[in-house]
């Protein structure tokens, strides 16, 4: 009988490679838990049958591209569209036996916080299905922890795999920006989108990054990983830096059991020997909302000219071209990315790009120079991830700005580039509360090693109460 | 810097969406709201700061002009909406 609520990703390669199960077997006991709890759940636009490969099991958030599969990426407008390539990411999943389950559920255009902003309808939290996943990427979050994937893979572009990951419970990793390829996915904004893993485990976390990450020579913003990726094992934390910055740390709108637990986790740190002070981040935590909320929308309506009705996709019936480009993008896309695709084209129209997206690009650079300046005294940097627990469905959809406050604690890192790691450290009102562990660039493997010895000291149990 | 109804649909129309009616009065308060948000950046004397475009210190990356499979016909046109023979067929019309 596999438990698919709490195998890792590796004891099933343990148990694949010493004969114990089949890989058959265990796809087949995903589908079973998928055909049990996804209607509940809503994790999957698209659930796969028999797919290639002998691997391991693997869910894909839906705006990665994969061959023959549907891909939507949570819209409408791409209804029925099937790639006629991989993406680079599922080509090297492929290439290690990895088996697609399917696509996983996500705001529109990764455009959102809760899935709530999908064409498709959100998807439910397995602690709670009253609540939301997160997002956009709840869709992954929650099917690695109502037990339906082993891990997955989500997108990020200012907290879409942290932020779901902190909401339900499990590990997800923001890389640097550049160790993980696009190509192949459907793109929100360029400079800031990341392809990430989630998992239940930090040491799945690793080793599904060091499947995924390295050049490609199809997305010429990738460099190769100046280390390899170590799947960490000590419980120790001796000589390693760790800084709390104030502004993340006490930021307005973080609950006070979000607050607790990550401080009952900085206490562990410390036990278990990390070297922890406080720091600053003065204008990064007060000026990232403002800055991520011009660069990302400018870059995401240059991105989302390209659904025209011309090439792929939904195409609205009219007689005169110019109509039909406008009526098949009213129709098309949603509320989102109609709102973002207005506030990126004033901002980058003449006599605006001044004062908006030039200005929000030289924050950036303020933003960059605050992190790196800490990365002097520090291995890694600690705050919550997200501000609340996961929120009721339905609680800040009328509010756009309320929304966008969910990703007021990641969205500086991701402006920076900088990798983070999402790690669970305790319950609040029965809902898991996850902390963010930031490094400088490149060095995913000093927060593996962070957050696996968190892991173990802390003894999270991420399999949902009511699933238990 | 507060955008009006002319600017609002002025933007729609670059941005190739035709707006209902309903939609316009919503968008006209919404997006006054997070203009108001995100000016913000304005508070920030940055003229000596230079602009971060890309977070990672890349310069140009060079490959050499060599010929690779492409995409064939039949696969790129897989997806169109509509088409004749070898291309993607759209409805005639003037600018745009």
């Amino acid at each position: 009988m596999i438990d698919t609520l709490r195998l890792t990703a590796e004891e099933a390669k343990r148990l694949l490679e010493a004969g114990e199960i089949s890989g058959a077997e265990l796809f087949a006991a995903y589908r079973a838990a998928i055909d049990e709890r996804d209607p509940e759940l809503h994790c999957y636009l698209h659930v796969c049958d028999d797919p290639a490969g002998d691997g391991l099991p693997i869910a894909v958030k839906d705006v990665i591209g994969t061959k023959g599969i549907p891909t939507t990426a949570g819209s409408k407008i791409l209804e029925g569209y099937l790639p006629v390539y991989d993406s680079t990411v599922v080509e090297r999943l492929k290439a290690h036996g990895l088996r697609i389950l399917g696509k996983t559920n996500t705001d529109e255009f990764a455009m959102g916080s809760s899935t709530e902003n999908s064409a498709y309808g959100p998807s439910h939290n397995p602690w709670d299905p009253a609540r939301v996943p997160g997002g956009s990427g709840g869709g992954s979050a929650a099917a690695v922890s109502g037990g339906l994937a082993p891990w997955a893979l989500g997108s990020d572009t200012g907290g879409s795999i942290k932020q779901p990951s902190a909401l339900c419970g499990n590990v997800g990793l923001r890389p640097t920006y550049g160790t993980v390829s696009r190509y192949g996915i459907v793109a929100l904004a360029s400079s800031l989108d990341q392809v990430g893993p989630v998992a239940r485990t930090v040491r799945d976390c690793a080793f599904l990054y060091s499947i995924i990450a390295g050049r490609d020579e199809c997305d010429s913003t990738t460099v190769e990983l100046p280390q390899p990726v170590e799947l960490p094992q000590d419980d120790d934390l001796r000589g390693v830096r760790v800084g709390v910055p104030k502004e993340l740390n006490e930021a307005e709108g973080i609950e006070p059991g979000v607050g607790e637990a990550v401080h009952a986790a900085i206490a562990k740190l410390e036990a278990l020997g990390a070297e922890v002070g406080e720091c600053s981040l003065p204008l990064s935590v007060e000026y990232g909302m403002a800055c991520y909320y011009l660069v990302m929308p400018a870059e995401a309506s240059s991105n989302l000219a390209r659904y025209d009705g011309v090439r792929y996709g939904y195409r609205a019936d009219a007689t005169e071209r110019l109509e039909m480009y406008k009526q098949t993008r009213e129709e098309g896309f949603g509320d989102e990315p109609k709102r973002r695709i207005m506030v990126g084209t004033y901002a980058l129209s003449a006599g605006y790009y001044d004062a908006y997206y030039g200005q929000a690009q030289k924050v950036r650079t303020v933003i960059k120079r605050e992190h790196d300046a800490l990365f002097e005294t520090f291995d890694a940097l600690v705050s919550p991830t997200s501000p609340t627990v996961a929120f009721p469905l339905g609680a800040r959809t009328a509010d756009p700005i309320a929304m966008y406050l969910s990703d007021l604690l990641t969205i500086p890192s991701c402006m920076a580039g900088l990798p983070g790691l999402n790690v669970p450290c305790g319950l609040s009102e029965g809902l898991p509360v996850g902390l963010q562990l930031i490094g400088p660039q490149f060095a995913e493997n000093t927060l593996f090693r962070i957050g696996h010895a968190l892991e173990q000291a802390i003894g999270f149990d991420p399999v949902p109460e009511r699933l238990r | 810097m507060a955008i009006d109804r002319e600017q609002l649909l002025h933007v729609a129309h670059l941005a190739r969406l035709e707006l209902r009616e309903e939609e316009v009065e919503r968008l006209e308060g919404q997006l006054n709201d997070i203009l108001e948000a995100v000016s913000k950046v304005s508070e920030l004397d940055l003229s000596d700061v230079p602009p971060t475009s890309h977070p990672l210190e890349v310069v140009n990356v060079w490959a050499d002009d060599e010929p690779r499979p492409c995409l064939p016909v039949v696969e790129a046109l897989a997806n169109a909406p509509e088409r004749e023979g070898d291309f993607f067929k759209v409805p005639p019309g003037g600018a745009g």
